[in-house]
């Protein structure tokens, strides 16, 4: 078992050898030109990760401050910190929101990957007549501006009685994700060769099993990073949920929200409340991010 | 090959799925308790209302305090939505517009009461304060309770009022030699500012609003244009923005904005003046009543103590402050009318008001809406640097006479027709340009003169 | 048997033959189609309806503001829709503003992708210190530059720049569009970057191999095998980015408030003008209608005429 830098383990056959580590495999030719390339390649990276974290890290540090030191000149790194933030936002009752979020992103992600992975399928490996049709017709949903629809479809949620719920959020973050979904899924499922379809068909598989036992572990990376964009969307959504909701099916961004005031210091209580808010999406990344980057082991089969 | 598979298919089950699953797992189990669950109505009889209002500081504190309230009306469980002021604005108006039916009380302003009541969108209160009599709504400021009224009668309960004056450094007016006057004028302040100014220092002579918006630069705007004898419309409503004192007001403003005012000026509201001037960025600030407060709030402000207050500075009028009060209204779609009453009169009781100030602090109480809140003592104690003036401030404001010359609409700092919102927000805009100098003050004025007017034709008020 | 018989029962068999295939092609045909529908047929009901609601709205005169104004007008605001005051300003900053912040970003997302392809300590926590601002609030992140960075007083840009005598400059109304550019691309990359992340990943290490045992550089497999491979990715990035970049309002909304003047009303913002300051409901729907159209019509020949995306299923190299 060879473990690479990230600690994951990963298997030494053939089939599992992870693509991407061009440099770590290179002939020693080019090796004095790959020491450089060692050295400058982590160096970019880390000031690039530092460069775009950098206003998340000082959101989270404002978090922690009084209102006063929340804008100093200069900015203050060194500062008294305090807890007054966090308690004010507890005390406004985060549970039910987040409640109302994750259910919203949980159920409508998942309702997305069942309808769009089959559709995926259907659109990639062995397409329908009317493929960039059904393609086209997917993406073209998201042209309508719903500023401009906002006031239609508050009056049909009105009418369906599904004004203030959670329901309402489920069926239109769904809409709202399938047509990524279904293009992002179908880049992937286009990656699986040929050579392991034809061996599944020549197996005797039926399509269902094809799709099931043998295409969904290959794109399964695939799917994890679509899954990640369709919680993130979801779950920052908040043009539907602060129009579409009043008091019990209120998301977290409309909570987010409800510190901001025309009249009143609140950039420290807003960084606290951001900070909660991503938090869970955070850990989403950071468990869905490992199987974003192991690959598809496309050359690995012969 | 199909063993390879088959390992690889075992293996490697994402875990990315396995989490979602297993948030789903117990997401569906907790979304009973709180998404879809509690209908509205009643639960075991107890009727539940929600308050739409913004997060401003006075009333995140009913929010705190809310308990107390549940407490004397068990059968009443309060439900609040809290939104950015724009936010409420907008989504109160869709729904109340289309029967939408989710609020039981709402935040509104002294702009949206007399029209609101006049589409007969929100309740009549005035049988409601009658049947109160320990409601005592004759307490109620005069100024405010008129700018909350239509045809006579009171639609909207005053939460907080405000009108607008100057606050000044003391220490900072000390060194440098210069003395305020009990009632500036324009012309002292501008003086004042520019003396002031001190760009090396990072500090401005004054912070006047430049955000774009008909609440936000056209607020301190707009009184400067009255006190100069300008006004949006005359009684024939014929637009007025090229006028000689519209024009004078406006370039006069500007001019002081970009000589003499905060960096960032073209994109600050209240906020950022707030916070320029409580980090110690500015000698003076123009602007609502209620900042007092916070600048003497140690945890917001830096400038604790240093403040001295002055009414607003005047031309050619005697008192040029303007007037705002964020009250509560019950929509006439509410099916729970009589708990939304309870809670309105509750929250802008005398009763709350020392409530607030036994629980919370007297510097926290709500100004501006009722005159025995200027008799409590403790009150008086510790708002001594500002609660005269705010109160005389919001007694001279006549949202039917301000200015000079009179004018077919209400209102002070706004022109009172529903169109304001869209015209208000465009020629602002322009107005905001011209502070990022981009265009000439006559260049803005030019093309708001002309929105002016066909919004005047379009909405039928010229004949 | 005889020649002429062997050639009949030769012909019935291959006549049986393309039946039986026939058949089985039926078949399978609507077994493909029977994995498409469930997602067309969700697809149509939940966004159609609205759709249609609103084209129904848009032949309407309808102020939310006066109640009982409300009626019908038919094409009227669509009229009104192209000489409104501020509708051709509108398009073109949409434009420049879209087309500036999907080109950053992709070249962005593009060099980290490059970057994170390979492995170094600590990758993972750069990876998810890269995707942070694809993870914070649109509104949140926009607020975030407005005053913790761009403030002229209190910023941090500011801050950094002292040293090279920027002073207190106001980059919201001094530089309005490289200031919310700036938002959008910080929010974006990382979207792209996942995606070109993941078409980097799925290169076939053995065709690299194969091209460095035949003595290509570093600079040639790129040029001529990783390149190509990405293309679909890319171009996937650029349609998806334009999509999302096109409607956006918070950073316009909280940053610049469509100013200095017009200088950053885009669309979606004019848009919202429309319905939340006029509360010209009719007007406002009539615009939503124009921009689809024109939208579906820039579409249609990026993908049928330019892009690779709808030429044919086989697109990677295998």
């Amino acid at each position: 078992m060879e473990a690479d830098d990230d600690g994951d383990a990963s298997m030494s056959t053939v089939a599992e050898r992870a693509p991407g580590r061009v440099a770590d495999t290179a002939p020693g030719r080019f090796r004095s030109r790959f020491r450089m390339e060692r050295l400058l390649v982590p160096t970019l990276a880390w000031i690039a990760a530092i460069g775009f974290f950098f206003p998340v890290l000082w959101m989270f540090l404002t978090g922690f401050k009084q209102e006063a030191d929340a804008f100093t000149s200069p900015p203050k790194l060194i500062f008294a910190p305090t807890l007054a933030q966090y308690r004010e936002i507890f005390s406004r009752g985060f549970a039910p929101f987040l409640i109302n979020s994750a259910t919203a992103t949980v159920v409508s992600t998942l309702l997305v990957l069942a309808l769009a992975i089959p559709c995926a399928y259907g659109l990639a490996i062995k397409p329908v007549e009317k493929w960039r049709d059904v393609l086209f017709f997917f993406i073209s949903t998201r042209f309508l501006p719903v500023v401009g629809a906002i006031v239609p479809i508050y009056i049909i949620a009105r009418d369906a009685q599904l004004l203030d719920t959670v329901t309402v959020l489920i069926l239109l973050y769904t809409a709202m994700n399938m047509p990524i979904a279904v293009w992002m899924l179908r880049s992937f499922f286009l990656e699986v060769p040929r050579a392991i379809m034809e061996a599944a068909r020549i197996d005797g598989a039926t399509l269902r099993q094809e799709l099931v036992r043998v295409v969904l572990p290959l794109v399964a990376p695939g799917i994890a990073a679509t899954a990640l964009i369709c919680v993130i969307f979801a779950w920052n959504e908040f043009f539907f949920a602060v129009n579409l909701t009043s008091s019990r099916a209120a998301t977290v961004p409309v909570f987010l929200v409800g510190f901001i005031t025309s009249e009143g210091l609140f950039w420290a209580r807003l960084s606290a409340a951001a900070t909660m808010a991503c938090l869970p999406v955070l850990l989403a990344g950071w468990i869905a991010q490992k199987q974003l980057v192991r690959g598809l082991t496309m050359g690995a089969v012969k | 090959m199909r063993d390879r598979v088959a390992t690889r298919s075992g293996r490697r089950l994402p875990w990315a799925l396995l989490l979602v699953l297993a948030l789903a797992a117990g997401a569906c189990s907790g979304a009973g308790g709180g998404g879809g669950g509690g209908g509205g109505g009643s639960q075991g009889g107890k009727t539940t209302i929600t308050v739409a209002t913004v997060a401003n500081p006075q009333m995140q504190d009913i929010q705190k305090l809310s308990n107390a309230f549940e407490k004397d009306n068990p059968n009443i469980n309060v439900k609040f939505v809290i939104l950015p002021e724009n936010e409420l604005r907008d989504r109160v108006t869709q729904d109340i517009a289309t029967k939408g039916g989710q609020y039981d009380v709402v935040t509104i302003g002294t702009f949206e009461a007399p029209q609101w009541a006049k589409n007969g969108w929100i309740e009549n209160l005035g049988p409601y304060t009658q049947k109160d009599p320990a409601y005592d709504a004759a307490d109620l400021i005069p100024t405010v309770a008129k700018a909350l009224s239509y045809n006579g009668s009171l639609y909207a309960v005053p939460f907080y009022g405000e009108s607008s004056f100057v606050m000044y450094r003391k220490d900072l007016f000390q060194q440098a030699g210069l003395t305020m006057p009990a009632q500036p004028t324009w012309d002292q302040v501008a003086q004042f500012a520019r003396k002031l100014n001190n760009p090396k220092k990072n500090q401005a002579g004054i912070c006047l609003r430049g955000l774009p918006g008909w609440g936000e630069l056209f607020a301190p705007l707009n009184t400067v244009v009255n006190t100069f004898g300008g006004r949006w419309y005359d009684m024939n409503w014929n637009a007025q923005l090229t006028e000689a004192p519209f024009q004078q007001a406006t370039q006069f403003y500007v001019n002081l904005v970009r000589d003499a005012g905060e960096p960032g000026a073209p994109n600050s509201g209240f906020t950022e003046c707030l916070t320029a001037y409580s980090q110690g960025h500015a000698a003076m600030w123009y602007d609502a009543t209620v900042a007092a407060s916070l600048l003497e709030d140690p945890k917001t402000s830096k400038v604790v103590g240093k403040n001295g207050y002055v009414p607003a500075p005047v031309k050619l009028t005697k008192s040029s402050g303007w007037l705002w009060a964020w009250s509560l209204a019950m929509p006439s779609t509410s099916k729970k009318k009589d708990a939304a009453w309870k809670f309105m009169s509750w929250a802008t009781s005398k009763g709350y008001i020392k409530l607030v100030g036994q629980q919370l602090g007297w510097t926290r109480v709500p100004p501006g809406s009722r005159l025995s809140t200027y008799q409590i003592p403790e009150y008086k104690q510790a708002a001594a640097a500002f609660a005269d003036l705010t109160l005389k401030a919001i007694n001279e404001a006549d949202v039917n006479n301000a200015g000079t010359q009179p004018r077919p609409y209400t209102g002070v700092q706004y022109v009172g027709i529903p169109e304001f919102q869209s015209l208000g927000t465009a020629v602002s805009q322009e107005i905001s340009a011209a502070i990022a100098g981009r265009e000439t003050v006559a260049q803005a004025l030019q093309k708001g003169q002309q929105q002016a007017q066909q919004v005047a034709k379009e909405a039928g008020y010229k004949k | 048997m005889t020649v002429t018989e062997d050639r009949a029962s030769q012909r019935g068999d291959a006549l049986r033959e393309r039946a039986a295939s026939a058949a089985v092609e039926r078949r399978s045909r609507w077994a493909r189609r029977s994995l498409v529908l469930p997602a067309m047929l969700y697809t149509i009901v939940v966004t159609q309806i609205p759709f249609l609601v609103t084209i129904w709205y848009s032949l309407q005169s309808w102020n939310l503001l006066r109640p009982g104004s409300r009626h019908f007008v038919g094409l009227a605001n669509y009229g009104s829709v192209f000489s409104q005051n501020g509708f051709r300003s509108a398009v073109v900053n949409t434009v420049e503003f879209t087309a500036s912040a999907v080109i950053f970003s992709l070249v962005g997302g593009l060099i980290l992708a490059i970057l994170l392809d390979r492995k170094f300590r600590g990758r993972a926590l750069v990876r998810t210190l890269l995707i942070s601002p694809f993870l914070i609030m649109p509104t949140a992140g926009a607020l975030l530059w407005k005053t913790t960075m761009f403030n002229p007083v209190f910023g941090i840009v500011n801050f950094v720049l002292k040293p090279f005598g920027v002073g207190t400059l106001d980059w919201a109304s001094k530089f309005p569009m490289p200031t919310i550019i700036t938002v959008a691309v910080w929010q974006w990359t990382p979207f792209m970057m996942i995606i070109l992340l993941s078409g980097l990943q799925s290169q076939s290490i053995d065709i690299l191999e194969a091209a460095r045992v035949d003595g290509a550089g570093n600079w040639q497999i790129f040029r001529h095998l990783t390149v190509p491979h990405l293309r679909t990715y890319m171009e996937l990035c650029v349609l998806l980015g334009s999509i999302f970049i096109v409607q956006t309002f918070d950073s316009i909304f909280i940053i610049t408030q469509g100013g200095p003047g017009q200088a950053t009303t885009n669309l979606p913002y004019f848009l919202y003008l429309q319905a939340f300051r006029r509360f010209e409901i009719g007007q406002a729907a009539a615009l939503a209608i124009v921009t689809t159209i024109a939208t579906i019509i820039i579409a249609t020949i990026a993908l049928r005429v330019l892009s690779n995306l709808f030429k044919g299923e086989e697109l990677a190299p295998r």
